[in-house]
């Protein structure tokens, strides 16, 4: 039963690595981000990299990750993404838009992933056993669901008590009613986007230390992060963190106790419940 | 208007260049993947041995078809391992490039799918990653389709000899862990091997599937580790045959027998274990004292900068030497003539020597192990240098 709880809440630490940037993404810059993926796997090649070219410790890539990804998520929204949505007369326009213009973004991001390393981003961090609660774990899935409860932690309470964290959430509830009380839409959203890829690339370089990546299996992380925001409500970062453990924990105890060929299909199951009784997520708003 | 001279100019020049080499280049056409799920394995095995094999023949002055020495030219393309892809690709070499010949798909399911469209333009195919126990079946159908690289039987076979030589060496006892990934070809080993291991007496304790990327895979580690068995075979693919390893050195799992299937075989698997998985089993294997293999293990690595696998690369570089023989052999770029030159010939390769029966050739490794450093097989058919199996003890550097 223990090694249930450590294991799945462990694995639903990687799981809200990987939703809560597109949250911020879709939720606040109304970016239906189809490359998410595609930026997680950078951040894992980064790290694969540096680790085997240079020996560069993935911790410290993370520390050299978040500038430069907020860097490019920022300029990626700000040159690429800003026309769309100037132009874009409603959000179902946007979304349709941005969904074609990420797709189109993922392929090229695989195109230069394959250029530097084509095969599996294969090497090994941290993999040390560790006792938790009795039950046994590998050091590095700890480290990443520790720097994932800090970064879970430090973004709820930098949304809910800091100035520009309260634009944040002002704007993923409406855009029009926030410009009218003086938030600079724009500028939140491009913040919100850029904070959301630097999460995103993050939670690649932990991940790549425990799973092993290649260059094109960005969109099966793409699809569970859509999952998962969908769960937990768009636009809402404790949503995305209970839908992370409620999958991580049903995911294992199902692969422990009954079988593991039955993990996704439980995960697809909460998914139609959860659409099919609270269609706007476990803590989405209902649109009025 | 200078613009347009230019470009005139260089129309022109590309123009009288092809024309001028044309009669002197030999085309094959190569599809695999470079993205998707394949792609990991296709980067390994597949791709390194085209380049390889293009340039050492072209640095020995091209092939020798009928007196005229012909340079290869490589067409390549991505198939992103989506079989759709794959067969319009297949279409574009045929009609627009007009490649003479073709190397054979990756992957059994693109081998397979593939063969009516190659076999439509007469291309003869030298399936490499490709195992099946359809074989039969699928070249009495299709006239241009080689095998080189067992069956699942085989495979299975293998596995199921060293479990009885193991249980009689009393390293291990009727119990067995097996799991296997939860796409068609973890699903034929295991139900072939359900058969197998249970005529041979084998109590399959822990008998598990997981989907294709699984993320954590600890818990059927745990669920094999509580099974008790002191066997444990995975039917896997690359990445779940790494994370499988991962979790076993994670859990200690007390095992003397544990096989992983594909990918075992990979550099890359020691490069990021070390001594842990020193006497692993897995599907495969090389003999790398045979000069021959040693040889073109070191040509390998100073033209690709790899290191090759210790398993399907050797196949793969052999298919190639095949079809480069067959088409010197039957001095013609007939595609029907050197199909035919295929069936009726043995080639002399890195693999030995290779001959075809009903376009099958039954000379290949099917279990490898990790013996201090080096992947060697200790199971094949018609393979010299198979080395006795080493009991597993411990997960420990």
């Amino acid at each position: 039963m223990l090694d249930i709880l450590v294991s799945g809440l462990l694995l639903s630490g990687t799981y809200a690595l990987v939703a809560m940037g597109l949250n911020l993404q879709y939720g606040v810059a109304r970016i239906m981000n189809l490359a998410n993926g595609e930026v997680l796997v950078l951040g894992a090649l980064a790290s694969f990299w540096l680790y085997t070219t240079s020996q560069i410790s993935p911790i410290l890539t993370v520390i050299l990750v978040i500038p430069i990804s907020f860097i490019g998520n920022y300029l990626i929204y700000r040159f690429l993404l800003t026309p769309l949505v100037r132009r874009s007369k409603t959000q179902g326009a946007l979304e349709v838009d941005s969904i074609l213009a990420t797709f189109g973004m993922s392929f090229i991001f695989i195109g230069i992933m394959v250029s530097i390393e084509g095969g599996f981003f294969f090497y090994k961090y941290l993999s040390e056993p560790i006792q938790i609660l009795g039950s046994t774990t590998s050091l590095n899935r700890l480290v990443a669901f520790l720097i994932a409860v800090l970064i879970g932690a430090g973004l709820y309470l930098w949304l809910n008590l800091s100035r520009p964290g309260i634009a944040v959430r002002a704007v993923s509830v409406s855009t029009e009613a926030s410009g009218l009380v003086g938030i600079n839409v724009p500028r939140i959203s491009a913040l919100a986007f850029a904070l959301g890829g630097t999460i995103t690339a993050v939670g690649g370089a932990l991940i790549s230390t425990f799973i092993t990546l290649d260059a094109s299996i960005g969109v099966v992380f793409t699809l569970k992060a859509l999952i998962i925001v969908i769960m937990g409500g768009v636009g809402e970062i404790r949503g995305a963190i209970v839908a992370a453990v409620i999958l991580g924990i049903v995911e294992t105890a199902v692969a422990t106790l009954i079988d593991p060929g039955l993990t996704l299909a439980s995960a697809y199951f909460i998914f139609i419940l959860i659409l099919l009784f609270r269609p706007q997520g476990l803590f989405g708003r209902r649109a009025v | 208007m200078f613009r347009r001279k230019l470009l005139g100019l260089a129309a022109a020049l590309t123009v009288a260049g092809t024309s001028v080499f044309a009669a002197d280049m030999i085309k094959i056409g190569a599809i695999a993947p470079k993205t998707g799920p394949l792609a990991g394995g296709a980067v390994v095995t597949q791709w390194p041995n085209v380049q390889l094999w293009v340039e050492q023949v072209n640095a020995r002055g091209g092939l020798n078809v009928d007196g005229k020495q012909m340079q290869i030219e490589l067409i390549e393309y991505d198939d992103k391992t989506n079989p759709g892809e794959h067969i319009k690709l297949a279409q574009r070499l045929a009609t627009q490039d007009k490649v003479d010949f073709v190397v054979a798909p990756y992957g059994t399911g693109f081998n397979i799918a593939t063969a009516p469209i190659y076999g439509k333009f007469g291309y003869p195919m030298i399936a490499v990653s490709a195992i099946t126990d359809k074989a039969d079946e699928l070249t009495e159908r299709y006239s241009n389709l080689f095998f080189t690289l067992g069956t699942t039987t085989a495979f299975v076979d293998g596995v199921k000899e060293i479990l009885i030589e193991q249980r009689e060496a009393g390293t291990i006892g009727n119990e067995v862990a097996m799991v296997n990934v939860a796409d068609a070809f973890g699903i034929e080993l295991a139900d072939r091997a359900r058969e197998l291991f249970g005529e041979a007496g084998f109590d399959i304790v822990y008998d598990k599937s997981y989907p294709l990327g699984t993320p954590d895979l600890s818990p059927v580690m745990k669920g094999a580790k509580d099974s008790g068995a002191k066997a444990f075979v995975a039917w896997s693919y690359p990445p779940d045959s790494f994370g499988l390893a991962e979790q076993a050195i994670i859990e200690d799992l007390d095992v003397n027998v544990y096989y992983s299937a594909v990918a075992t075989s990979f550099p890359a698997f020691k490069g990021a274990y070390g001594n842990k998985i020193n006497n692993v089993l897995g599907a495969g294997g090389t003999n790398v004292d045979d000069p021959v293999i040693a040889e073109y293990r070191d040509a390998h690595l100073a033209i690709t900068g790899k290191v090759a696998d210790y398993w399907a690369s050797a196949n793969t570089y052999a298919a190639l030497q095949i079809l480069e023989q067959a088409i010197e052999g039957a001095a013609t770029l007939d595609r029907d003539v050197v199909t035919q030159f295929i069936k009726d010939n043995s080639f002399d390769t890195v693999m030995g020597s290779l001959s075809f029966e009903n376009q099958v050739s039954n000379t290949f490794w099917s279990v490898g192990q990790w013996q201090d450093g080096v992947f060697r097989g200790v199971k094949g058919s018609n393979v010299d240098g198979a080395v006795s199996v080493r009991a597993k003890d411990g997960w420990s550097d």
